[in-house]
């Protein structure tokens, strides 16, 4: 017996299980669909068929049995019910518990199934003895048997060829859109075969004078064509043999990438106009082989549906999974590393977010729960929502567990919105194994799902609506191997930045650069339109310019003190924008991207390498890992979330280094506040400062900003004689919160230091964090948030 | 071990070493290296072989032979590592030798430092000199440790 035919069994078989799984599932619930029962017949038949063949008698057994049922449910004798689809997808169980044996081993295995065999005998005959003579009944080859007298020869002779494929129209559809013969003339010879003529249709037809005979022998090899297509449309094809391919489109896109180069460079217009042929043909093979490896996400979903009604029969729950945007097509790696995310969702989903029946009713809602997962095309990416109408998340839990578990302070925790509170659950440590409630369950791993998605390029949101249900919403990359990319030079080297975190590019003209960036106690920043953007030095960062010969680019760098112009390139890293700056950006360019060997994997701040169109190498920045390093988002976590620019800090900080703001206000007071939050520092005159109600507002770049006194809402909103700078002009600190700017009054900003906070004492005042000690002196540290809520309120006050 | 092995010979500087043949998939003339920024210092570069990215390992440095003169330059050997492959920066290639297995002798106690000790494994006494036989497995592990050792 060859291996190969084996092996060709295996797979096929094994897709023919997941299609029964599917289908069963469909059949539970729509009982009396016949097209699925058939089909399911059909699957299991040709299983029978193979093994017998293949001499796998165990396996024959469990199919024949299986397939002996089928034939009577599919006659109509007995009844589709629960319990046979128990039976039924045991007996898939069991195939392919054995198909996955003899893969394996070469053998069925050891594995008895006397009782499944003995189930399945029994739930024929159970209901069956009536009709007997029924089970004798023969069950293979003949399509139809008892009970299908009224059915028309056109219905038989499209079940027979449904087998072959929808594609495959009836010879008589097609002389009718050929306009050959009337659906009425059809119809009445169609009536004469119901009526007993042996003829095919068509002799019928050329009988009748209807049609000639050679209109009907077009017909018929239109028809065969049609079969032979449908029979021929998809070859199965080795994956490595895939990749081997798309490696060497890779290569082909780099070696035209190298001819259309050197063509612009000879200016010879043959070779420019075949160059361009080629390009055109190379781009759109390597299209045609990245479709190759796409496959549709509905590949991993079918399985959800089985697995939900296992996971809903053993907790007592009722569970209905929807489905669309099934054939949306993801590259074959993205769709492995989505695969157990996915299922950890679902599985999630049906544990502790649908409710039980009882308590569904209870609820208001129906008994059975909805799992919907929808994908669809959005931006270049591929959206992926999983969404389920279950308890949703308790946030007061979610809150009261992060803080329990050091994962936010109590005073973060009142501060953050709904949104951000259901985004805790992502955090590492969020979830331990004792599940204290079924919402602290909730997160068990779900972190491990978040760093797959993330590790692949996706984001993950999750939404929750308490007694509502919950929505986690996925943003998945098309494809890994072939990214759009930015190629820039420093020092004289050449790096690509692929384009998913790039936001967007500042030239700074030579004649301003001297006023644009500044210092902020050292380190340089940009204000981007009015917000200030931390910049990274890229030849600073790789240590580019030691022992490099000066290139150009890096001469001109050498030069800059005087009159250089900045190129940055505004970035983003976990949501954190920043600005690199490189000596030159080249061009954007599709990259393969390759990976490095493992003794590069600890530097960290590259994601591979590419070989450019002139057949260097590039090395592909890791802009996470670029940004690590800079400083800018820490080791220790820092979760700033997208919507609201609020930043969650995990607790146990006692080493976490923060930029701090530190400034002077009421009575000699020492306080401190975030960097990040600072957007910008004034001095502002005091005969600007006008009266807006009782508040105090300027006039600010067009806009109207309000002003919050520290010192007087913090000294319950008394107002205080600021002896100190009565005269000079104010000092401000323009904070953005909430999307709205505004101005903190202080006495006098003292420094920007970047130090670990460690906070001493808990707050003692409202506004007030807490306590530290910073810079060897006794520190308020401000809760930005609360002071503006005071602000409000003191004003409310006055009014 | 075989009475008969064979030895593909180069030279580091004055230094003759020799990996087993089979281990070795190619030698390469001279070629374009680039730099990787930050990396371990033993690492040279990457080159581009034939649309694979290898990268190249300067076996002086990762013996710790900083001291004695560097060449600039060298012959690529391309090693198998694993699933990967990697290719070793030498002074310059030999010839293949068979040697006896009784020629061998294990490294003599006095030997210093840290890095030829668990690379090399000993020496072959050859009519021209001694060939110290090079673990290239061992060559091509650069662990994080290891590297920030080098880079201090």
């Amino acid at each position: 017996m060859s291996d190969d035919i084996v092996r060709e069994f295996l797979v096929e078989s094994n897709e023919n299980l997941d299609l029964l799984d599917r289908e069963l599932i469909t059949l539970e619930r729509d009982p009396g669909n016949r097209e699925t029962l058939s089909s399911i017949f059909r699957t299991i038949h040709t299983i029978k068929g193979t093994c017998g063949f293949l001499a796998f008698p165990k396996l024959e057994s469990v199919a024949h049995a299986g397939e002996n049922f089928l034939s009577l449910l599919r006659d109509g004798v007995l009844a589709f019910s629960p319990e046979s689809a128990t039976a039924l997808l045991r007996m898939v169980d069991a195939i392919r518990h054995m198909l996955h044996s003899i893969e394996t081993t070469g053998n069925e295995g050891e594995r008895d199934d006397s009782a499944l065999i003995e189930t399945l005998r029994r739930l024929q005959k159970g209901e069956s003895e009536a009709q007997k003579k029924s089970t004798q009944e023969p069950h293979a080859e003949k399509p139809a048997s008892q009970g299908k007298e009224n059915e028309t020869p056109a219905a038989k002779q499209q079940q027979a060829e449904g087998q072959l494929g929808q594609a495959v129209k009836l010879l008589g559809n097609i002389l009718v859109e050929q306009g050959m013969a009337t659906p009425e003339e059809v119809a009445g010879a169609i009536q004469k075969q119901l009526e007993g003529d042996t003829r095919t249709l068509g002799e019928i037809l050329i009988d009748r004078g209807v049609v000639k005979s050679q209109d009907v022998v077009a017909a018929v090899q239109v028809q065969q064509a049609a079969k032979s297509a449908a029979r021929e449309t998809s070859i199965r094809v080795d994956v490595t043999r895939l990749d081997n391919l798309m490696n060497l489109v890779g290569e082909l896109v780099l070696a035209r990438n190298q001819i259309v180069q050197f063509a612009n460079i000879t200016q010879n217009t043959g070779l420019a106009a075949s160059s361009q042929r080629l390009n055109l043909i190379s781009t759109e093979l390597q299209e045609e082989v990245m479709k190759t490896r796409m496959q549709p996400i509905g590949n991993i979903w079918s399985r959800f549906p089985r697995m939900a009604r296992d996971l809903a029969m053993s907790c007592g729950k009722q569970v209905r999974i929807e489905m669309e945007g099934k054939e949306i097509e993801l590259d074959k790696t993205i769709i492995e590393a989505i695969k157990d995310p996915l299922t950890h969702l679902v599985r999630n989903a049906l544990d502790h977010g649908i409710e039980t029946p009882q308590k569904r009713i209870a609820a208001g809602k129906s008994a059975e729960g909805l799992l919907r997962l929808r994908a669809y095309h959005e931006g270049g990416q591929v959206n992926i929502e999983l969404t389920d109408d279950g308890a949703g998340l308790d946030e007061g839990q979610i809150r009261k567990r992060a803080v329990q578990r050091r994962l936010i302070t109590l005073q973060h925790a009142a501060h953050m919105t709904e949104r951000e509170v259901a985004n805790l659950v992502f955090l590492p440590g969020f979830s331990t194994a004792e599940a204290v409630t079924t919402v602290s369950g909730r997160g068990v791993g779900l972190d491990v799902v978040k760093t797959n998605i993330e590790r692949i390029g996706g984001t993950v949101d999750l939404q929750t609506e308490t007694g509502g249900g919950t929505t986690v919403k996925m943003k998945i990359p098309l494809t890994l191997a072939i990214i759009p990319a930015l190629l820039i030079t420093s020092g004289s080297a050449r790096f690509a930045i692929p384009k998913v975190s790039l936001i967007e590019l500042v030239r700074i003209a030579a004649e301003n650069v001297r006023k644009s960036i500044e210092k902020v106690h050292g380190a340089p920043v940009y204000r981007l339109r009015g917000q200030l953007l931390p910049l990274v030095y890229l030849n600073k960062e790789l240590q580019l310019e030691r022992g490099e010969p000066p290139t150009q680019a890096a001469k001109s760098q050498e030069t800059a003190r005087t009159e250089p112009e900045i190129n940055i390139i505004v970035l983003q890293a976990e949501g954190e924008p920043f600005g690199l700056v490189v000596d030159q950006v080249n061009d954007t360019e599709e990259i393969v991207v390759k990976p490095l060997g493992r003794q590069l994997k600890s530097v960290g701040v590259f994601a591979g390498a590419t070989i450019l169109g002139d057949g260097e190498l590039a090395l592909i920045l890791n802009v996470r890992g670029l940004a690590q390093r800079a400083g800018l988002i820490g080791g220790e976590r820092k979760v700033r979330h997208r919507d609201s620019g609020c930043e969650v800090i995990e607790e146990p900080a006692g080493n976490r280094k923060n930029a701090l703001l530190i400034f002077q206000s009421g009575n000699g007071g020492r306080m401190a506040m975030e960097l990040s939050l600072v957007a910008r520092l004034e001095e502002i005159a005091r005969e600007n400062v006008e009266k807006a109600g009782e508040r105090e507002v300027v006039q600010y770049r067009g806009q109207i900003l309000p002003l919050i006194h520290v010192s007087d809402v913090l000294e319950n909103g008394k107002k205080q004689q600021h002896a100190a700078s009565l005269d000079g002009p104010l000092q401000v600190v323009v904070c953005k919160e909430e999307g709205c700017a505004f101005g903190l009054v202080v006495d006098k900003v003292l420094d920007i230091v970047e130090e670990a906070v460690l906070l001493e004492q808990p707050a003692k005042r409202a506004g007030v964090r807490g306590t530290a000690v910073i810079q060897r002196k006794v520190t308020d540290l401000l809760d930005l948030k609360e002071l503006v809520r005071l602000g409000a309120l003191a004003e409310a006050r006055g009014r | 071990m075989d009475k008969k092995k064979q030895f593909c010979t180069f030279c580091l500087g004055e230094r003759l070493c020799g990996i087993p043949v089979e281990e070795v998939q190619e030698v390469l003339q001279e070629q374009a290296i680039t730099r990787v920024p930050l990396a371990p210092a033993a690492v040279r570069g990457l080159i581009n072989l034939r649309g694979k990215i290898v990268t190249v390992i300067d076996l002086q440095k990762r013996l710790g032979l900083d001291e004695e003169n560097l060449t600039a330059s060298g012959v690529n050997l391309v090693v198998r590592h694993g699933e990967s492959t990697v290719s070793f920066l030498v002074s310059s290639v030999g010839d293949v030798v068979d040697v006896e297995k009784e020629s061998f002798e294990e490294l003599p106690e006095t030997l210093r430092g840290e890095s030829p000790k668990t690379l090399v494994v000993g020496v072959y006494k050859l009519p021209n000199g001694l060939m110290h036989v090079l673990d290239a497995q061992r060559g091509a592990q650069i662990e994080e440790a290891n590297a920030r050792e080098l880079r201090d």
